[in-house]
């Protein structure tokens, strides 16, 4: 067999479902290899039990600028060499004192006292829907805002900049935007992110910017570094909570057992949470593989991952391998699942995931309960995907209800 | 038997899931969210927890030593 194509295309028919090479490469290859965008062939591991070894491994590096590392796109790589080290190119020990230094805003504790804010800014979005015109689409009347408005908070963007904000990070993310101009809409909010965070420091408040000021003020960080980090978070914190509000509603709506069992449990947090985690896993919207480069050669399964060898680790495999999660194809929201992959694995699972977490329970807990005819508005063959981002998605999601 | 939480602090890249799943065994630092070992001898009934908490720790950093 040649060595496929990686990213692969799903199935038209089946658009949840991971690629099926994807998932016959887990049955019989764990070990195998993939071509990337550059010609390259990195191995490809795609089983649960692997990916918990070997992302854990410190023979295995996220080094993008060593030689040989997997790079997601002709843009990644040439950018790679002008990023500065940060939490998402780093190894531990350096990985692990810049994680600490952004951390505090994303701690378990720190996200529950959010919640009540992020309960207000759905049901209010939730109210503009109802009281808009009938059918909408949920991915600009929920699915963007939501991500947006909590990160305006948590960034501390003063309120009269919220709109200026909120176009822009829809445009530097949305997939109606041409490349040209979500590049535009990414470096004024880079500029405007450089300027707030130059204005906390002589002015600070309870926020992220704030904090990340105080640690530049402090000489523990630099000042382009802190606007790097604050612009990725916003991005990487995005797209990714967008994507999943739109494609659970959507998956919802085509499991509708499991859409009403949400909708009766909506107030037990636990079976929201697990909820919540089914989701995370049966979709696993990161879908272009993590990437690492191995520094040292790693026996797996016969073979030798040779020093200096590319290694892509697709999450899908993983959390649709059916060692792992028997019956994977089916959504099953009682099924414990907290042992996915979609937010990676190792010292650079997510960042973000509590605040990720909150952000879906009660999205998911709200909507549906306070909206329980939502329905599709067009037969769901034509509902637009969006399969070429980082994490995939959707372009619009038409929905109806019945007032 | 009993059950002994070990804790590898310089692993840790404060993601919190331990904190998720048993809350009253790890906390988080207020400064940087680095685990804190609340109760290194859990109680028999807090065992599921503990073995979750070291189940879902992404950086292998709770060890469980049984006694
Ligand atoms: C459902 C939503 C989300 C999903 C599925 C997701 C997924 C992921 C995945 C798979 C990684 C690992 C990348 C790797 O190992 O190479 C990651 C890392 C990261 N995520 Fe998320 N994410 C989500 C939400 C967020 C949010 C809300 C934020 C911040 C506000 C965020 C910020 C980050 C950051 C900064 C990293 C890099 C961490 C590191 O390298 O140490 N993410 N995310
Ligand atoms: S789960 Fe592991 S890495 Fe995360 S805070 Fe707890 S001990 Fe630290």
């Amino acid at each position: 067999m040649p060595t496929p194509e990686y990213p692969m295309a799903r199935e038209s028919g089946c658009p949840f479902a991971p690629a099926p090479t994807v998932r016959t490469m887990t049955r019989e290859e764990p070990a195998g290899k993939v071509r990337i965008w550059d010609g390259s062939e990195p191995w490809f591991i795609t089983r649960h039990a692997d990916q918990r070894a070997l992302l854990n491994d410190p023979r295995i590096s996220i080094d993008e600028h060593r030689d040989g590392y997997p790079h997601m796109t002709r843009g990644r790589a040439e950018s790679a060499p002008h990023i500065p080290p940060m939490i998402t190119n780093t190894d531990p020990p350096e990985h692990t004192r810049l994680r600490r230094t952004v951390n505090g805003p994303f701690m378990v504790k720190r996200v529950e006292a959010l919640r009540p804010r992020i309960q207000q800014v759905i049901d209010s979005l939730v109210d503009d829907l109802l009281a808009g015109p009938n059918p909408a689409d949920l991915v600009q009347a929920v699915g963007l805002p939501v991500p947006t408005l909590v990160i305006t908070q948590i960034l501390g963007v003063p309120y009269e900049d919220h709109a200026f904000f909120q176009t822009n990070s829809s445009k530097t993310i949305s997939h109606e935007s041409t490349p040209q101009e979500a590049r535009e809409a990414g470096q004024a909010l880079g500029q405007y992110l450089g300027a707030l965070l130059g204005q906390k420091m002589k002015d600070p408040a309870e926020d992220v910017l704030s904090e990340m000021g105080a640690r530049v003020a402090a000489g523990e960080m630099g000042y382009e570094e802190a606007v790097h980090m604050a612009t990725a978070i916003l991005i990487a914190g995005h797209e990714t909570s967008a994507s999943m509000i739109s494609l659970g509603t959507l998956a919802l709506l085509q499991n509708p057992d499991q859409l009403a069992l949400l909708r009766d449990r909506s107030d037990d947090p636990k079976f929201v949470a697990n909820a919540v985690e089914e989701l995370l896993r049966y979709l696993t919207i990161v879908h272009t593989g993590i990437r690492r480069i191995a520094n040292a050669d790693i026996e797996l399964h016969g073979v030798t991952i040779k020093d200096g060898d590319g290694i892509v680790f697709d999450l899908s495999g993983a959390n649709w391998d059916e060692t792992e999660f028997p019956g994977a194809d089916r959504l099953d929201l009682t099924r414990p699942a907290r042992q996915h992959h979609a937010f990676g694995y190792g010292v650079h699972q997510c960042l973000g995931q509590s605040l990720a977490r909150v952000e879906l329970q009660v999205a998911y807990s709200t909507l549906y309960r306070r909206i329980p005819t939502l329905a599709l508005a067009v037969p769901f063959e034509e509902v637009p995907f969006a399969m070429e981002g980082v994490a995939y998605g959707l372009t619009s999601l038409p929905v109806t209800w019945s007032a | 038997m009993s059950l002994k939480v070990e804790f590898d602090e310089p692993k840790c890249v404060a993601a919190g899931q331990c904190v998720m799943v048993a809350p009253d065994l790890f906390d988080q630092r207020d400064e940087d969210g680095v685990a804190i070992v609340l109760d290194d001898s859990p109680s028999p009934d807090q065992y599921d927890e503990a073995r979750e908490a070291a189940a879902v720790c992404p950086a292998a950093a709770i060890r469980l030593v049984e006694g």
